[in-house]
């Protein structure tokens, strides 16, 4: 099962390498891992996505929550949740591609950031499956460059994840 | 005041009580060798390599209740720590190393001595820090004791690069510390611990299975209290010997791969079953698709969340201090009326009677041979069963945690968790040191004993009169064991040949050598080395037979079940 994870953690040199560490040797997967600093800049937030029965998610947690510097975790896929990612995508905008391109992303509420004669940059966030659907959407041979943030997330309402 | 970072750190051991550092000079930490030098506070031990350093620190804690500290230099120093580091850490064991690094202006530029030592040790420490600036030494140092010694203990890293010993500031050592990511939970939750003494009254068939948290908590009085008020069977594993007195008769002997017939049966069998720091480990339970055949019920105590329901479903969790929960065991039971069930534990003890009559420990002794488990039962009677014996890893530390009855803890001190050849003698000379008056043994093989053989110099440097009792049988006996049982007798690389003359390497470093051919010299030649050469290092080489196997035993991968009680059994 896919599993969204936050964590609060202290912002220090290693921290990242501390939990990236902790995934690899004890071999949990890590489909994307997100990270930067919070309104407090002493402290920063991870999100990570994660594959793994119960009972590997429940272990995961804890040797997270194990980690020194880590200060909270949370599956926040485990109730109403938000996801979102950005992406910036470069196409080969020519011809006939240009407009159809920029239809394209119009539809999908993404934006042209950046213009030359012969490409566009085009930023469009949400969630994966909204991504992986504008990719399926653009003739697979435009595509000069993806960049993908993977995922930050929150929980709704009134599920904070705060010190 | 203004001290130097090098300064800094020894009012730091200072103030901690540190009174042995065991470390190595070198480029990196000339600084802080220099501020050693001139205080006499704490006492360093110069080992002959970093690995030894580490190894007798480990001992020291072991052996107290103390932080044991390394000090060592960058590069080449920090790498060969590096295994006592993770020895410690498999076995939770509160350390502190502290190491040098290149000055900062150089980290990244592949100076001289130079490694990523926060990157190499980050997996086998609790934790480790890389100190940039003086003015955070203090303040690391004392998080490093702090984290080291609460919660399940661990070895800590504090990586100081050259400069920053150096430098200099105002040196204030802070009395409090407070991390908001580091909350240790100590008392366990009263109604688990309601729930679990409600499972305990009710059991029928019930088991107590306890590891190193009891020694690691100091709570061998709280388990011996809460046992004999229940009157339950219980067994220590290899980390939890002494933990309850071996020679006490609701004691099964040790559990797992090795451990005795009674304690496995019971550990299945059993309805209810208490397991108390300890972890479920592969050589303690074997399978655990076999260990969850049998339904039972598992109160599970651990300080440390992440050993709860890791290789088994745990159905009554407790997290907390292993003597603190105890301790709430007991005043709940005393409180209540209830008692366990008379007539259903009466059954259950005839039928662990009934196992224990297998005498799964017997073995055939010779008039011819030296047999080694017979140098172990010399080795008890002689000392009283009062030592602090510490051992290497393969045949002989399963003897000596066989035939040594324990009855106290912090007597056994071996590597159960990594399973480190070369710890015995480090252990007993930080053993040693820690405490002066005791007998300390070390309990080793042919093959462990030259994995830091070294050691026998800072032995005779520190007037450390340990007893070495090598059960030689010129084989990585281990090794040749499964070679025998489980490849068809190949015996690839286990032969010990070119060994050298143990009784005289010994005499070339300043001790007393002793070897012994005749099964009937085993018991004078220990009465000799523990009296006569009472303080003096002595090395005694038992040569014994070496085709004899350690049993009982559980295959890898087969059930508690399934056991190998002698030759016959194959």
């Amino acid at each position: 099962m896919r599993h969204v994870i936050s964590l609060l953690i202290e912002n220090e040199s290693g921290a990242l390498s501390r939990v990236s560490g902790l995934f690899s040797a004890r071999g949990y997967n890590i489909e994307s891992l997100t990270v930067a600093p919070t309104e407090d800049a002493s402290m920063s937030r991870m999100t990570i996505v994660t594959t793994g029965s119960d009972d590997i998610i429940e272990q995961i947690t804890k040797q997270l929550n194990k980690l020194v510097e880590v200060v909270k975790v949370v599956d926040i896929s485990e109730a109403a949740h938000i996801e979102r990612e950005l992406m910036l995508i470069k196409l080969r905008a020519t011809g006939k591609d240009r407009e159809e391109v920029k239809r394209t992303a119009d539809i999908f509420r993404a934006r042209i950031i950046d213009v030359t004669e012969a490409s566009y940059v085009v930023e469009l966030t949400g969630n994966q499956a909204k991504l992986d659907a504008f990719i399926g959407a653009i003739d697979n041979t435009l595509i000069l460059e993806t960049v993908r943030s993977g995922i930050c997330g929150v929980g709704r309402g009134d599920r904070i994840l705060k010190l | 005041m203004v001290l130097t970072g090098a300064e800094i750190v020894i009012r730091c051991l200072q103030e901690e009580k540190v009174e042995h550092v065991f470390g190595y000079p070198g480029g990196a930490v000339l600084f802080i060798y220099d501020a050693l030098f001139q205080q006499e506070q704490v006492r360093h031990v110069l080992v002959r390599h970093e690995q030894a350093a580490v190894h007798a620190a480990d001992g020291y804690a072991r052996s107290t209740q103390k932080v044991g500290v390394a000090l060592v230099t960058s590069g080449p120093g920090a790498t060969n720590a590096v295994t006592g580091i993770a020895t410690a850490f498999c076995d939770s064991i509160p350390l502190v190393i502290i190491s040098g690094q290149v000055p900062t202006a150089a980290i990244g530029q592949d100076a001289f001595q130079e490694v990523d030592t926060v990157g190499i040790t980050r997996p086998c420490v609790k934790h480790n820090f890389l100190v940039k600036d003086v003015r955070d030494i203090a303040a690391t140092i004392k998080k490093a004791f702090y984290l080291a010694r609460t919660g399940r203990p661990g070895p800590v890293l504090v990586d100081i690069p050259k400069d920053v010993s150096m430098h200099k500031c105002e040196f204030e050592y802070p009395q409090e510390i407070s991390m908001r990511s580091y909350n240790p939970v100590v008392k366990g939750h009263q109604g688990q611990i309601r729930k679990a003494v409600q499972l305990l009254l009710e059991a029928r068939r019930p088991m107590i299975y306890t590891g190193g948290g009891v020694i690691l908590s100091d709570a061998a009085e709280q388990l011996t209290k809460l046992t004999r008020l229940l009157g339950f069977p219980i067994t220590n594993t290899l980390m939890g010997l002494g933990g309850y007195p071996a020679s006490d008769r609701q004691y099964l002997g040790m559990p797992g791969m090795h451990g005795t017939y009674e304690a496995n049966m019971a550990m299945h069998y059993s309805d209810v079953l208490l397991a108390v720091g300890a972890r479920f480990d592969d050589r303690v339970i074997g399978s655990p698709a076999h260990f969850a055949e049998e339904p039972r019920k598992i109160i599970h105590v651990d300080i440390d969340p992440s050993s709860i329901s890791k290789r088994v479903k745990v159905d009554v969790p407790i997290v907390g201090d292993v003597r603190e929960v105890l301790d709430e065991m007991i005043r709940q039971l005393e409180a209540g009326k209830a008692r366990p069930n008379a007539e259903a534990l009466a059954a259950w003890w005839k039928q662990v009677e009934e196992w224990r009559s297998r005498n799964c420990m017997v073995y055939k002794n010779s008039d011819e041979i030296i047999k080694p488990q017979f140098v172990v039962q010399k080795l008890w009677e002689v000392t009283g069963g009062d030592a602090i014996v510490t051992s290497d890893v393969g045949q002989h530390q399963m003897w000596a945690s066989q035939y040594y009855r324990f009855d106290k803890p912090r007597r056994w001190l071996n590597s159960g968790g990594l399973g480190t050849m070369g710890v015995g003698m480090p252990y007993a000379m930080g053993a040693q040191l820690a405490n002066p008056g005791a007998t300390v043994a070390c309990v080793t093989g042919e093959a462990s004993i030259q994995m830091n053989i070294q050691e026998l110099s800072t032995c005779k440097q520190f007037r450390l009169p340990i007893k070495i009792c090598n059960l030689n049988n010129r084989y990585l006996g281990m090794v040749r064991q499964w070679q025998e049982l489980f490849h068809g007798g190949r015996y690839s690389e286990s032969y010990m040949d070119s060994l050298p003359d143990f009784a005289k390497l010994a005499e070339a470093y300043g001790h007393v050598g002793i070897r012994v051919d005749k099964p009937a010299d085993v018991e004078p030649a220990l009465r000799e080395a523990f009296t006569k050469h009472k303080n003096e290092l002595v090395f005694l080489d038992f040569q014994v037979d070496p085709t004899e196997n350690v049993y009982p035993m559980v295959q890898g991968g087969k059930g508690l079940t399934e056991m190998i009680l002698s030759a016959e059994d194959l």
